[in-house]
């Protein structure tokens, strides 16, 4: 009786022991727990869906491509290097095709080797219809942002081509957004996959779908723990090909909180380390529990894109610019408690696709009414035009009182403004259909927010006379001879500098024609824990985990 | 009996046949685009229009329909569009997620409701009973979000004594009935429980005041019956109207609260409704509600079979 009761209580020692040990363990762990703004954990299988704030956590965290941004500057805009590439050059007899020299020597996560193959094959599942591994669920967010992207093929182990439709010189660019996952380990899943399962479609979805549940990249993370619509953990991956950037925290813990007010009390209440995006009127109540406040300059436009179709107000262009004259961007700055930058084009003054545009967007309600009067209105003769705006959205700020806000100023400058107020998907599915669109129901602007991180997002998708609906976002038709030429140039302009300065002349006429109301770019807010410390916040939508540690 | 059941379950499939019907019409009526969580905003329209007809949403509602009910029928509710994973799978989990809290925030509010409604029925205009009015009023007046947001900032926020949201320390999927999982649900199921305790509340003090005013219970205690055996006749006969009301209000629950769930991110059918409507997850939002449909014809089945054993007296024809 007295040994088992020994034997009992030295198993107890045991058990406490134990649990000290690994209590003390994940203590020492250097953790990072993040409340994203996503609704749920974004796809984790290599091109990730919730837009850019996906590519953030589980797109660069995880994975590599080709090209990447560098995202070591606070004070200038983010630049292309090396990713698994080298080096990249186009073909000079044939500019429809481009030669990439791919990086020796990196392993995916499962310990497979990254090379030509592997490049072919993450092009070929967004692009080849016949390919095992082709995924209809990867293609939208991939194919909209590199819409030349034609094929890939091996040279050898360590040099790709790559084709586009016509020749293209934002690809490399484009390239940011095509993750490279392991080709070994998703033919593992696919082999694993039920025998019952006998379509081969549902045979590859499945595979995919065993795949984002552990998923395998060369990226600074790997897998650790993945809870569907809960929680992502990940890992840091110790033989990360960068030695410069492996990361300094062992793990990252990420949660998908959608509701502002439940991503603050996450962050006040100490159950996560950082939130995205706090709602503006919770700023002051977390600064003031001693958490950190970072923002920048993030390529984001929130704009109205103005409908230049005969019969639209805006196809005259004394009245785009006296809009853009008579919004009071620094007014509304302050009403968002700082939390956006004055917009006066697509890129803003710095960057180096800036120019030197002619047309000054600033707040000038006098030059406004004086242009307005030109065009043949007046305070008793407004011009009334209708708007699409949503109620909320992704990216969209806080679109019912900044548009409030501008419908006023506007009003000052013989505007007589109308919303029409939508659902966000279904604002943005309008938006694709076009101006001329029953759907627009004769608006003569929307306010669709845009991400402007490559020249083809930024620029080309809005003021290419190619880019009418459905082909791509011109929703307004705008048109312009010498701006489709402005654009070729730029596109056939393979030196990053004469690319850059093509670019920037482009930029500068367009601010001159003025297609959109500027108005603001977002700034990124995130709250973080003070014991987060090495935080670089880019002018990026991205930022570098790897740079980070927690005290 | 068996009849009865047969009966019931007869009556219970046209119901859902309807029910599939309707949802599946319902969700295609409605504005929005059903790729919108695979397909970004700046995909061009015939982007979309590749990704209609690789999802089969370019054939006609009718045939799509039937090809989802004949997968249905055998066990298939398709894949989700936005994370790929079987229907199926996300809902029973989120069932599971979603019977935790719904029992024990029906637990104290049956609990706490039936206390308030006995007290208030036993003593009649006295400030006990107005007071437990007060309490069951606000039970089913105030916005139970607003609840659980006054909730967070007391207990989380400010007292920092229980996590505002999630389900559990590593997730639902090791849920476990210890201190630190229950710790993630206290705060939803408390909020979650003020629907039905303002209910059972008022239903319970009704019942208790037209129970007392009988001359059954007169006579009981003309028999030289004491207090306490009154009362136990008074439960008794309360008890299967209380049980049908707490039945439906578990069906209710169980249903998963949108708001609820969404306030804490509690992982429920709430929150993944929730979500397939967000995201236009059509083939999601469709298995969600079907689910639940079954869940509702069953409970209703199921709290009359039970009302049935406990008064012998409720015949069914």
């Amino acid at each position: 009786m007295r040994l088992k009761i020994r034997s009992s209580l030295l198993a107890v020692f045991r058990m406490a022991l134990l649990s000290s040990l690994s209590t003390a363990a994940f203590a020492q762990e250097k953790v990072i727990r993040i409340g994203m703004t996503a609704a749920d954990i974004p796809r984790t299988s290599g091109q990730p869906d919730q837009g850019y704030e996906g590519n953030r956590f589980t797109g660069i965290t995880i994975y590599d491509s080709l090209t990447q941004w560098d995202l070591s500057s606070t004070s200038k805009a983010s630049e292309m290097i090396p990713g698994l590439a080298l080096t990249w050059n186009v073909d000079p007899t044939d500019p429809t095709k481009w030669i990439f020299t791919l990086r020796p020597g990196v392993r995916f996560h499962d310990g497979s080797a990254f090379d030509a193959d592997a490049v072919v094959w993450n092009v070929d599942k967004v692009l080849r219809k016949d390919a095992p591994q082709y995924d209809p669920a990867q293609i939208g967010a991939t194919l909209s942002r590199m819409p030349t992207l034609r094929s890939a093929r091996k040279i050898d182990d360590l040099t790709v081509e790559i084709t586009t439709s016509e020749p293209d010189s934002f690809l490399p660019i484009n390239l940011i957004n095509l993750y490279m996952a392991s080709p070994a380990h998703w033919e593992k899943k696919f082999a694993a996959v039920p025998a019952g399962i006998t379509d081969k479609a549902e045979r590859s979805k499945a595979a995919w779908t065993a795949f984002a549940a552990d998923f395998s990249g060369t990226g600074p993370f790997r897998a650790a723990k993945f809870v569907p619509r809960e929680r992502l953990e990940i890992v840091r991956n110790p033989e990360y090909w960068d030695a410069t950037r492996r990361p300094k925290v062992d793990r990252l813990v990420m949660l998908p909180l959608p509701e502002s007010s439940a991503r603050t009390a996450a962050l006040l209440s100490g159950q996560v380390d950082w939130i995205e995006a706090p709602a503006p009127d919770a700023v002051d109540a977390i600064k003031k529990r001693g958490f950190t406040l970072y923002t920048n300059l993030q390529p984001h436009l929130w704009p109205w894109q103005f409908a230049m179709q005969p019969g639209s107000p805006f196809a005259d262009r004394r009245l785009r610019h006296a809009a853009n004259l008579c919004v009071d961007r620094a007014a509304l700055k302050e009403l968002l408690s700082g939390l956006m930058a004055e917009s006066t084009g697509i890129v803003s003054p710095g960057h180096p696709w800036r120019g030197e545009p002619t047309f000054q967007v600033r707040y000038d309600p006098a030059a406004a009414r004086k242009l307005m009067i030109e065009a043949g209105y007046a305070q008793v003769k407004p011009a009334r035009i209708r708007v699409q705006i949503s109620a909320s959205g992704s990216g969209q700020m806080q679109p019912l009182p900044m548009n409030e806000f501008i419908q006023q100023n506007l009003k000052a400058c013989f505007f007589d403004v109308q919303f029409d107020v939508m659902e966000w998907n279904t604002l943005f599915s309008n938006w694709r259909l076009g101006a001329k669109d029953p759907s627009a129901n004769g608006a003569a602007a929307i306010n669709v927010s845009i991400a402007t991180t490559d020249p083809f997002l930024a620029m080309a998708r809005f003021v290419s006379s190619k880019a009418f609906p459905p082909v791509s976002n011109n929703w307004g038709y705008f048109s312009n001879p010498d701006i489709d030429v402005l654009l070729a140039k730029a596109r056939t302009a393979f030196e990053p500098e004469q690319r850059d300065r093509a670019l920037a002349v482009l930029h500068a006429r367009i601010v001159d024609e003025a297609p959109f109301l500027f108005i603001a770019h977002d700034v990124s807010p995130r709250a973080l824990s003070p014991k987060i410390k090495g935080v670089v916040q880019p002018r990026s939508w991205f930022i570098d985990f790897t740079t980070m540690s927690v005290d | 009996m068996i009849a009865y059941l047969l009966r019931r379950v007869g009556y219970a499939l046209p119901t859902m046949l309807g029910v599939a019907f309707l949802c599946f019409m319902l969700v295609h009526l409605a504005p929005g685009d059903p790729l919108v969580s695979i397909l970004p905003p700046d995909a061009s329209a015939d982007l979309q229009k590749q990704l209609m007809r690789l999802y089969g949403f370019d054939r006609p509602l009718p045939v799509q329909f039937g090809h989802w009910v004949w997968r249905a029928l055998q066990g298939d509710l398709g894949t989700s569009i936005a994370t790929a994973r079987p229907v199926v799978h996300e809902v029973f989990n989120a069932v599971g997620n979603t019977f935790i809290l719904a029992t024990l925030a029906t637990l104290i509010g049956f609990t706490v409701g039936s206390l308030f409604g006995f007290v208030g029925g036993y003593f009649r205009n006295s400030w006990m009973d107005r007071a437990a009015s007060v309490v069951s009023v606000i039970g089913v007046s105030l916005p139970h979000y607003w609840i659980g947001m006054v909730l967070v900032i007391i207990f989380s926020v400010q007292l920092m004594w229980l996590p505002p949201s999630g389900a559990g320390p590593s997730g639902s999927g090791q849920w476990q009935w210890d201190v630190a999982h229950v710790k993630y649900l206290l705060l939803p199921a408390f909020t979650m429980s003020f629907i039905p305790m303002g209910i059972v509340a008022r239903t319970v003090r009704a019942l208790v005041g037209d129970i007392l005013a009988q001359e059954f219970v007169v006579g009981l205690r003309a028999r030289g019956l004491g207090e306490f055996g009154v009362f136990r006749h008074v439960v008794k006969n309360c008890a299967p109207t209380a049980l049908a009301v707490m039945g439906l209000q578990l069906g209710y629950l169980l249903g998963g609260s949108i708001l609820i769930e969404t306030v804490f991110s509690w992982p429920g059918t709430g929150f993944l409704l929730n979500q397939a409507i967000f995201q236009r997850d059509l083939p999601l939002l469709q298995g969600v509600i079907l689910i639940l449909a079954l869940f509702f014809v069953g409970l209703n089945l199921a709290v009359d079979v039970l009302q049935m054993l406990l008064d012998p007296r409720i015949e069914r024809t």
